[in-house]
Order: C-alpha cells, then structure tokens, then sequence
C-alpha cells in the first residue's frame, strides 16, 4: 500500500479535464453545503426540542405553510437548472468532434484494446498520442459492449458492436495515465486496461519513425478492396455492375426505397455487412453479405480507404450512363454524383 | 372481502391470554395457507432476511477480495458471479420486496382501519410466486451462478456469457408476478378498503407512499418481465432481438432495461420515505409539516420516475439532445425529493422529541438520503457523469440510496412495528448501539468509494491499479463494522420473541389506527371496527390523549 501517491482529484492531462472539474467543484460546493445545513439543522433540533420531563409531551401543532413550501421547491429548481445547462454545455463539446481532428481507430474485443495510428501504426493496450493535437478514435466492438474511459483526460464512451462510436479529445500534458474498459465485459474486465502515452509532439514524431509503420488504414483497405474482388463491380468510372465508390463517402445518396441519406460510416459498414439493406436507388442486389468475412478492423480499413478516394475529375473522365442502367432508373442515378 | 376460515374460533376462554393472529392456530398449515396479511407480513419477512444475510454473504466477498489491488481471494470468474448474485439478491429478493411486502402488508390494513387487504388470496399467491422465483435463481446461483451483472446487458448475456442467464432471467420474471400482485392489491385495498370516515387526506404519509410505489409496481414490473423473456427467447433461439450479430441492437435492451429499472429505485426508496414520515411525526409528537406536498411528493415521484431512464445511456451512443432531455427531467426528482426532506425537518421543528432507535434510523436515512440525492443530481449532471459513469462514483451513489436510505427506512420501520408486530419490546441498548455501528459503518464503507470514482477506479474490478487501495481498504473496514451493525438486530429481535418486556398496545404513544389495536393485533385486526369522526386529522397529538406512561424503550 503507497500512501506517497494518495490524491483527491486525478492528474488532468486533457482540455475537457479542468472544464468537467471545474463543473464538479461547483456541485461538490453545493452538495456539501446542503448536506451541512441539513446535518446542522436535525441535529440542533434534535437537541433544542427533545422531550424534557417538565417540557412540552407533544409538538406545537403546525400544519404548513405555503409560501415555504413554493421557497424550498424554487431553490433546488433554480440549482440544478444551473448545473443542468452547464453540464449540458460541457457534454456538448464532448460530442462535437472538431472536424479538422486526426482520425485514430480502435477496436475492443474481450479483452483488449486495439489502436491504430492514421499513419498505419498498431498499438494493443497501449496509446501513443503528441500533446496539443485533436484526436478522434472511431471506435467499435468486434463481440460485446466495452466503453473506453481514459480519467485523466475526464472522458468515456461506450463501444458497441455493429456500431461506430466517436471520442475525441486534445492532450495537454505529456505523461502516463491509465485507459480503462468501463463497460463490464466479462470474465478479464478488469484486466481490459492499458496506458496513455502523452508526448510532446517531436517526441511523438520520433517515436513514429522508431517503429515500422506498415501499411496505414487506407492502404490496407485498398489491399482488402481488391483482395476481395470489391473493384470487379465497384469501378472508379459508372461502368461497373454496383456504384461508383469514388468520392461518395459523407455525401447524399437515393436509395432505392426512395429515401436520402448520407453515406457516413455506419452506411457504409452496412453496406458491406448487409449490403441489401439500403440498396442504392438504381443498382440490383448482386452483392453477397460480407458478414463474418471481414474484421471489424478490416472494415474500419476498407472505409478509410472509401474515404481516401477522391471524386473523378469530370474534365478527365466524363460520366457515361452505368451498364446497369437498363435494370432501374437511370434519373435517380445522378443524384448520388458528387457536385 | 376478506374471508378467514379463523374468525369464528378465536374466541377467548374467560381468564386465557388474549387470542391474536400468531397464537389462534400453529402448525405449518395454519401458516403456509394463511391468508391473513399479517401472517403474510411475517413470511415475507423471514424469507427477505433469508436472502439479505445471503446477499450480504456475498457484499463480504466482494469486500475482501478488494482488499488487495491483486486477485487473491478469488478468480475473476467467481468475482463477477459474486457481484451478479450480490446485486440480483439484494434487488430483486430484498429490497424490492422489503418495506412493502413485510410492514406495507402488515400495517396498511391496520392504519386504514381494514380487516384485510382486498384479495388476501393473491396476497398469498404473492408470496407464493416470490417463492418460486427466488427458489428458481437461487438454484441457479448455487449450481453454477450467472456472471452479467444484476443489469443482464446484451449482447454479452445473450450470446457471450456461459453461465446460467436464462433461468436466473425467469425466476426474476416469475418473482416480478409477486411485486405486481402485491402493488395490485395495494391500490385496490387503499382505494375500497378505508374506513368510514378515513378519507384521502387523513391517510397515513406511510399509505399515501405505497400508493405511488404501487403505482410503479403495476406499471413497470411487466416492462421488466417482458425484457427478461426477450433475453431468455434470444439466448435459446437467437431471436434477433439485442444482438447485432442477429439483426438486433444491443442498446434496445438498455432502453427497455432501465424504463423499468430506474422507477425500480423508487420503488426502494418511496416506502422508506414513508415510514420516516411515520417515524418523525411519532417521534416528535406533531403532525408533518405540509401533509399534502409530501403526499403529492410521492406521486411526483413515481411520475417522473418514469421519464429519466435515459440517464443510464448518455454514454451509449444516445443522441446528444436525448441525453440532454433525459438529464433535465432527472434534475426534476430533486424537486420532490427536496420537498420531502424540507418538510421532515419542519416536522421537527418545535416537536418533542424523543431519542429512541426508530428516531434515529429516521434521521440517519434523512442525512444519507441528502448525500445520495445530491450525488444523483451530479450523476444527472451531463458533464460530471461523462467522467464518473460506470464509475465507483456511481456505486456509492446508489448505495447511499439503497443501503443507506432504503435499507436504514426498513430497519426503523421494522423497529417502529417491532412491538405492534409481536407485542414484545427489544432491547434499547443493543438497538442503539446498532444502528450507531450501522451509520457509521455505512459511511465508512462508501464514501470512500465516492474518491474512488472521481479518482477513475470501474466499478465492476477485480483487480485495480495501486494507488488506489488506500480506500478500497478503508471501503472493507467499513463494510466490517457494517456486517457487525446488521447481525446485532437479529439477535436481539429473536431474544425479544422470548424474552422481550411485553410492549402494550401503543409502547410510543403514537398516533396512528394501527396503534389504537392490541398488541399483537387480533385475527381481524380490530376487536370493534374503526370509524373516523368528520373532525379527525392525521398525526393528532394532544397532551389530553397521552396516557402519561413514559417511553418504555429505554428502560
């Protein structure tokens, strides 16, 4: 037992950290002050009016009083509307991923973390990240529910099977710190832990080229794209039996069933493990379920690697009507052609 | 309505003791096919204790394993069978039955001046259906135990956990028919079983807080139970229900879970309240202050109660205007949770109040409730719960509710009716001393663990880093002197049945129909039936109405 590193509040390392303290010292102030005054009040009651031989054998008979009653509901509505809108504006900026940030993958199975760098490195239980930049991790699960918490950086979201899930967060104090499994998990639940690395960022730059990069998440989708056969159906140009995957992820698409939506991660997992499920307005199901077939890391890969292809430059390569087109309409098509 | 093949042999001989409901008939037949509420009462109340000192075997497991940042005592797979079972013990075989099916079904009759509840059959069949639900995960927990925690979260207890899920998911599916009967015969006994002249708002604080729980019991137990047989249907027949590897979503089941589970805490919570009601005006020899807004309080509650479950997901991949809408309606609990606690100390305010051990297991569950409540609006508190949820931060917020509110209104309530219940007294020493050990005990075992959680210590570990041990071991020596404050009434509430001074019809001078019947009370409760004057007023203390014996407790 080491009584040397016994602290109250955990390091903060994060720039959420000092915002979700802050907010906490705040409701700790206002619990213990209520918690005191009510602990002050019964025990001075308890002791002005305890029953004495020559006192009073019954209690003054006093029924209420509305205005106290309208005084003790306003006060703790006034306080916890205020902790209300500031924690609602603090969970906001926790949900709101900055758009320039660097996008990390991870991907919890029982019972490990598995990370993967933008630049292609692969991390288990552990987590390099340089100080003062925005991460993302683009999370799943490959069986159960887990819930990546990291407490110096005041964070957590749950990672869920068949699902993407979003964390992000700016480091702002190079050092160690603990990343946890919140979410029980099973038998090693407790063993699902690992470390944060902080670093300043020409240590973190070093560290990257210290160790063999492979082949980043792009790269290895596109090895998967073709290893599975995608680009037999899915050609750069509409002349493939499926459509275009060029320059099509975050953008609008009409389904078949005749609604838009946009292809955003979700969508495009979907369509690779489901592909019938949200079928492109125009194009018959011809592709088999690739459920079981491809990892969950495997998929992460094959959509960054969607992600990384760029629309074909229509001065280059001008649209021609897809083959398939005989099989549906043709004017739902260009709806999913990225202006 | 109620019909008791005893009434009509309990007539006492010239000279016998007096005939009451325990000692008219004996044998175990008069006692397994009673269905007299009072009987009913007590069977309860042993099978409940049974399954706390069960529960609480386990709690001390736990405790000691975490002694120690290493797995020394046990290997994780045990650990999380003991931290299931400890849960679904204590929750679903303890605390949710407790205050109402043991002094709800012994005392709402008597305070609404009723002979019987109105089906005293399914008041039977309640219990009966408790017993088969407890004895199915009971079984289930000795052969081989489940490992999901008492939350069953999908998918892993659909598809990944190896242990006995789905017969532990149908006892506590039969065991729900029990809560559902008894919240049933509640509302049905309250609203065509007063007394002429017991109107609405005469009703004891203690009636008006089983209404709300019933209202929760009947509205939310099915919500439960049907969950429950989705679970079971998708872990035997992989209906796709939870899993996604099936089609399902596995938050669905969080949704459906704690739609039910959170106005469960209620359910725990609101009986409590209600005897502390009792307790303070008793004890203080005053009416409470501002009757309807605590009565209301109750029913605001239960209403709300409803409408907050999402306050376990904001973590779960809910829209961020979800979380946002679920934490809002949960700040609005503390409304009437506040309401509550105000009026308690205006009860006390100008009262005469004396020192005896329901007292102070009522202010003890005032102190502890403020701690816990104020920690759940922290929890409600979208920014503080993205760092604390899952947290140990979260484990002792939901003690202080349950063990310390829930659990200290059920011993001072059992204090209270101890004497109306078996016409014996206890021992005012032992009574003290325990609930001193308990108080103490509590705090000691869990507000550490508030530390813990903000210092980022999971719930749900087996083995945890270092540093955080300090508390964890203060946590067990807690937990100690906890187990020694609970093991002390058992004694001496079965000393009292032998040995106890015998308490008289109202030992405490209270107010209260209840007290205005023998000690034990007679088969039908009252020798003749009550009726209220137009003029009577709840919790009437008067120095004309005190028959001058001093409080026996003490001597």
């Amino acid at each position: 037992m080491s009584f040397s590193d016994f602290q109250l509040i955990p390091d903060g390392a994060s720039t959420l950290a000092s915002k979700v303290d802050a907010l906490y010292f705040f409701a700790l102030a206002v619990s213990a002050f209520f918690s005191l005054l009510i602990a002050v009040l019964i025990f001075f009651f308890f002791v002005r009016y305890r029953r004495r031989i020559d006192g009073p054998q019954v209690g003054e008979r006093i029924h209420g009083s509305t205005p106290l009653e309208i005084v003790w509901s306003a006060i703790p509505f006034v306080i916890t509307m205020v902790m209300f809108v500031w924690g609602a504006m603090v969970y906001y900026e926790k949900s709101q991923v900055p758009a320039d940030a660097e996008e990390f993958l991870a991907t919890g199975k029982q019972w490990m973390w598995k990370f993967q760098h933008p630049e292609g490195h692969r991390e288990i239980n552990a987590l390099h990240v340089p100080v003062g930049k925005r991460i993302r991790i683009t999370m799943t699960s490959e069986d159960v529910i887990h819930s990546l918490f990291i407490p110096a950086f005041r964070i957590k979201q749950d990672v869920l099977p068949g699902r993407y899930t979003t964390l992000w967060f700016e480091a702002t104090r190079p050092g160690t710190y603990h990343l946890f499994c919140a979410e029980y998990c099973g038998a090693e639940h407790s063993r699902m832990i690992g470390s944060v690395y902080v670093m300043e960022q020409d240590d973190y730059q070093d560290w990257l080229s210290g160790g063999r990069s492979g082949l980043t998440p792009a790269e290895s989708g596109a090895a998967l794209f073709t290893q599975h056969a995608c680009d037999t159906c899915h050609k750069e140009q509409r002349t493939g039996r499926g459509p275009s995957l060029h320059g099509i992820a975050g953008q609008q698409v009409r389904l078949a069933s005749g609604r838009t939506l946009t292809r955003d991660d979700a969508y495009l997992r979907q369509s690779i493990v489901h592909p019938g499920a949200e079928l492109v307005a125009g194009y018959p199901l011809l592709m088999p379920t690739f459920q079981g077939q491809i990892t969950e890391e495997g998929i992460l890969h094959l959509i960054a690697y969607l992600k990384s292809l760029s629309a074909p430059a229509a001065e280059y390569s001008p649209p021609i009507p897809p083959e398939g087109a005989e099989q549906g309409p043709s004017s739902a098509d260009p709806s999913e052609v990225n202006p | 309505m109620s019909t008791n093949v005893a009434a009509e042999a309990s007539h006492p001989a010239p000279g016998d003791k007096p005939v009451h409901y325990l000692n008219w008939a004996y044998g175990v037949r008069s006692w397994l096919l009673t269905t007299d509420h009072k009987r009913i009462g007590i069977l309860y109340l042993i099978s409940i204790t049974f399954f706390f000192f069960i529960g609480g075997i386990y709690a001390t497991l736990i405790r000691l394993e975490l002694l120690t940042p290493q797995a020394d005592l046990v290997q994780p797979d045990t650990y999380n069978r003991l931290f299931t079972m400890h849960g679904i013990m204590m929750i679903f075989f303890f605390l949710i039955p407790s205050i109402p099916a043991v002094l709800g079904n012994f005392c709402i009759p008597l305070m609404i001046g009723a002979k019987d509840v109105a089906f005293p059959k399914l008041n039977l069949a309640s219990w009966y259906m408790f017993m088969i639900g407890s004895t199915m995960a009971m079984f289930s927990l000795i052969t081989g135990g489940v490992d999901t925690g008492w939350t069953f979260y999908t998918p892993f207890s659909t598809t990944y956990s190896n242990t006995y899920v789905a017969p532990v998911a149908i006892g506590i599916f039969i065991n729900g028919f029990s809560s559902i009967f008894t919240g049933v015969n509640f509302m049905a006994t309250i609203h065509r079983m007063r007394a002429p002249g017991m109107t609405w708002f005469k009703l004891p604080l203690f009636v008006w807080s089983h209404y709300a729980t019933s209202l929760i019991m009947v509205l939310g137990t099915p919500v439960l139970a049907i969950t429950l047989v989705l679970v079971a249907l998708e872990r035997l027949f992989h209906f796709g229900f939870f899993d996604p590897a099936y089609g399902g979503d596995p938050v669905l089941f969080q949704h459906l879970f704690w739609f039910y589970s959170h106005p469960a805490v209620y359910i725990m919570i609101l009986p409590g309240m209600g005897v502390v009601s009792e307790i303070i005006a008793a004890f203080s020899r005053k009416p409470v202050f501002g009757y309807r807004f605590v009565a209301f309080a109750s029913l605001g509650i239960a209403a709300i109660g409803f409408l907050v479950w999402g306050h376990h997901l904001f973590l779960s991949s809910q829209g961020v205007y979800a979380g946002m809408i679920f934490s809002a309606i949960s700040m609005m609990v503390a409304v009437p949770s506040a309401v509550k606690v105000f009026n308690w100390m205006a009860t006390l305010f100008r009262g005469s109040i004396e020192y005896s051990t329901p007292m102070f297991y009522a202010l003890g569950f005032i102190g502890l409730f403020v701690i816990g409540g104020l920690t759940g609006v922290m929890l409600a508190t979208l920014g503080i719960d993205i760092h604390v949820h899952d947290t140990y931060f979260v484990v002792a917020h939901f003690h202080y509710i349950m063990v310390g509110s829930a659990v200290m209104g059920y011993l001072g309530g059992l204090h209270y009716w101890w004497p109306k219940i078996t016409g014996r007294l206890y021992s005012g020493f032992w009574s003290h001393l325990s609930a001193l050990l308990i108080f103490l005990g509590f705090n000691l075992t869990f507000f550490p663990q508030f530390l813990l959680g903000y210092l980022g210590m999971p719930r749900r570990y087996h083995v945890y880093p270092e540093e955080f041990q300090v508390l964890h071991v203060l946590s067990t020596a807690g937990a100690s002197v906890l187990a020694v404050g609970y093991v002390i009434p058992l004694v001496y509430f079965l000393w009292s049945l032998k040995w106890g001074r015998v308490a008289g019809d109202n030992p405490w001078q209270a107010a209260g129909l209840e007290w205005h019947t023998s000690s034990p009370p007679p088969v039908h409760n009252f020798t003749t039936p009550p009726v209220l004057a137009p003029d009577a007023e709840p919790y009437h203390y008067d120095e004309e109405l005190l028959t001058g014996t001093p409080s026996p407790e003490l001597a």
